[in-house]
């Protein structure tokens, strides 16, 4: 079984990317799992075809440390098993902790044993690390390869750069790492060029670049991912590249992290291309 | 040997504590909490801290400490303690019915960010806390300070009880800090010699130092009652003794409340309880009775008559900041020599003060805030002193090295009287030079070689 995190600034895509690529890999017979770590529970939305998903902390809350497995996870499109970490409400408790209680829940209750047959456990993760518990999914025995979701934005290319560190360190001590970035296109000029750069010098590679596309919208308030709503559009298309690509991904770095200086540097070049 | 891993050779520490010269903030917050009369500590985190605190309490004045906890599972950490909080509190008052229920953190609840005024403003709100009822709340997570801040974070909240009527009562406020429950009851009676009315917080005499009277009762009749607290606004003056545990409640009251704060060292020994009777005099604007100035000569006498088995002995003492500064200056005045000073609280100003206390000196001081017991032992093996003073913890190097201990401070575990024979003022004085001498001369007598075994001394 492959296990994969996909981290990012918030707000870039990642649940929406996460979904829709799972879509393409249960489409090509894979069996997948997806773990959303974000307090909101939304990460499996598109999936299950609305927000249907009790998660592991409220059923916890709820009934007890007496949970079964079935009791958290939902059967969703493709076969996929789809699980909401879920967390407390927003400004009290400790997110953080809820992640790494849910993720010890779901080993416990052998949720990635052999017999489930799992081709793939994806985690998808709430912007930047920003404790601890974000980063549970990284240690040492959980996620193995890493996607970064960014764009050509500023801030998400500092993030993606940030997110770097965090696997540095874990992969210095086990086996996490890096599989490449996803652009998950803003229409930035230069876009690819500058995230095809900036995944070089992080040692590296741009995975995929995922083209905008209002259809991802559309599919959105449909509660659908693309490939399931529109299995003919070009953006189903993509995201089954995306899939393949993943799929057929041989290079897991551990990532060199860039100095500040360097990506200013990175970010006034292509910025200055633009200018030209 | 227990420590005999101890190595005579002192390398840079960075990041290691051995043998700690401190513990947790919520055990501070549990005592100075007992110290209001009706009270009911409260530990809002996990089972383990209130189980240890009340056990370390427990141990050492040998009394019943009764605390209720929040006993955080993996849930409340996750979503917060507030529901455990507010359960808790409508428990307390409708099971044990206490007058005041005092909520202290711990790191738990800190770390997870609990916000102690929202959950006790929600009790009040959703009638959990009863019409007359009070529940306060003091912040203390253990990864900050020591005991001592626990202990004076919570007297602090304690003072922000205080509810001015506009009129002054003529009472001054007594701050005694971080001292026995007969130290508390010492520091009421020279007040009552001297003529000054005054209201002391917090006050542990009756509550932990209590008779066995064959019945068992919750809340002992002892402690600061939450009408003298809230009284405290309209006091003309406060004292606060000791820097580290009763500063921050003097300034509070005298910023809020506008009740003029002097700050003082604890009344240990001969020249802290000097300051400390003439502090109390003035602000109450009454004069020093015969009794006490006799009290006082009687410590002159002990002084002048042993003086000679005191002189230049050289001493390690360990504690807390407010009770090593007032000890220093002590054993200086008699012609002892405190070389080593150890505290695990923080602060600077600590190690400066003692340099200050110590500089007329004959030997090197070597003092440290943040310090540890190894640290301290390993100064001995270099160059041994003829008395250790401190906690119980102490006696692993006493026995080690052998070296007469005398014990004083927190926590006390293995031996009796603290809680009843206080160290404070000139009485007080005389206790400690008693034993301190009593621990010197059972030394001599020991060691004496026949022919200059002494009958008298």
């Amino acid at each position: 079984m492959r296990k994969v995190a996909i981290y990012g600034k918030g707000g870039i895509g990642k649940s929406t990317t996460t979904q829709n690529t799972v879509a393409g890999l249960a489409e090509m017979g894979r069996k997948v799992m997806v773990v959303g770590c974000d307090p909101k529970a939304d990460s499996t939305r598109l999936l299950l075809g609305g927000l249907a998903q009790k998660s592991v902390l409220d059923t916890l809350r709820e009934e007890g440390e007496d949970v079964e497995l079935d009791d958290i996870r939902k059967p969703g499109y493709g076969k996929t098993w789809c699980v909401e970490s879920g967390g407390p409400e927003p400004g009290v408790g400790c997110a953080g902790r809820g992640i790494i209680t849910s993720i010890n829940m779901l080993e416990s209750l052998g949720a990635y044993e052999e017999t489930e047959g799992l081709d793939y456990a994806f985690y998808d993760v709430l912007g930047d690390v920003v404790c601890g518990g974000f980063a549970m999914p990284i240690r040492d025995g959980k996620a193995e390869e890493i996607y970064i979701v960014c764009s050509g934005e500023m801030m998400a290319m500092y993030a993606a750069n940030n997110i770097c560190k965090g696997i540095m360190k874990f992969a210095q001590s086990g086996r996490v790492r890096l599989g490449g970035l996803i652009c998950n296109s803003r229409n930035v000029d230069n876009e690819k060029e500058m995230i095809q750069e900036l995944a070089k010098k992080i040692g590296t590679q741009m995975i995929y670049f995922v083209p905008r596309d209002n259809d991802v919208q559309r599919a959105e308030i449909n509660r659908k991912t693309v490939i399931e709503w529109k299995p003919e559009a070009k953006q189903a298309d993509e995201y089954r590249g995306l899939a393949r690509a993943i799929d057929e991904n041989k290079m897991f770095v551990i990532p060199k992290p860039l100095e500040i200086e360097t990506l200013e540097q990175l970010l006034m070049e292509y910025g200055l291309m633009q200018a030209a | 040997m227990l420590l005999r891993h101890t190595p005579k050779e002192i390398s840079e520490r960075t990041a290691l504590t051995i043998n700690p010269a401190k513990t947790c903030q919520p055990i501070g917050a549990m005592y100075a909490a007992l110290g209001i009369h009706g009270c009911l500590p409260h530990s809002h985190g996990s089972q383990g801290c209130c189980a240890y605190h009340r056990s370390t309490l427990t141990r050492h004045y040998k009394e019943p400490i009764s605390a209720a906890t929040s006993s955080f599972t993996e849930g409340s950490s996750v979503f917060g303690g507030q529901a455990n909080l507010l359960q808790a509190i409508s428990t307390i008052f409708s099971v044990y019915n206490p007058e005041i229920i005092a909520v202290h953190t711990t790191c738990l609840s800190e770390t997870i960010g609990d916000d102690l005024p929202q959950i006790m403003k929600k009790s009040i709100d959703e009638g959990n806390t009863p019409e007359g009822k009070i529940v306060i709340g003091a912040s203390t997570p253990s990864y900050v300070g020591s005991h001592v801040t626990g202990f004076s974070t919570m007297v602090k909240t304690m003072a922000d009880m205080a509810e001015p009527t506009g009129k002054k009562n003529g009472k001054v406020n007594i701050i005694p800090g971080w001292v026995e429950p007969c130290d508390m009851e010492e520091i009421k009676r020279i007040a009552a010699m001297i003529g000054v009315d005054i209201t002391l917080f917090p006050d542990t005499s009756g509550v932990l130092n209590s008779p066995l009277s064959g019945e068992y009762t919750m809340f002992p009749k002892g402690g600061t009652t939450v009408a003298e607290l809230k009284g405290c606004a309209n006091a003309i003056g406060t004292l606060a003794l000791g820097e580290w545990c009763s500063a921050d409640a003097a300034r509070l009251l005298d910023t809020k409340h506008k009740v003029p704060c002097s700050i003082l060292d604890m009344p240990f020994g001969l020249k802290a309880t000097d300051r400390f009777i003439n502090a109390l005099r003035t602000v109450g604007g009454t004069t020093v009775p015969e009794e006490i100035t006799d009290e006082r000569g009687q410590l002159i006498d002990f002084i002048s008559d042993m003086h000679q088995y005191f002189y230049h002995k050289k001493v390690a003492i360990v504690g807390d900041p407010d009770q090593l500064i007032s000890m220093a200056e002590f054993l200086m005045s008699i012609d002892m020599c405190p070389v080593y000073v150890i505290t695990g609280t923080p602060g600077k100003r600590f190690e400066r003060r003692i340099k200050e206390i110590t500089k007329e000196s004959p030997f090197p001081v070597k003092v440290k805030a943040q310090g540890d017991m190894f640290l301290l032992h390993q100064w001995i093996k270099n160059d041994p002193v003829d008395l250790i003073i401190g906690n119980t913890y102490c006696k692993y190097i006493s026995r080690d090295e052998d070296i007469p201990l005398v014990r004083w401070g927190f926590p006390i575990l293995d031996r009796q009287g603290h809680q009843y024979f206080p160290t404070v003022g000139y009485k007080g004085g005389i206790r400690i030079l008693e034993k301190i001498l009593s621990s010197l001369l059972d030394r001599t007598d020991r060691d004496a070689p026949e022919e200059k075994f002494e009958l008298v001394f």
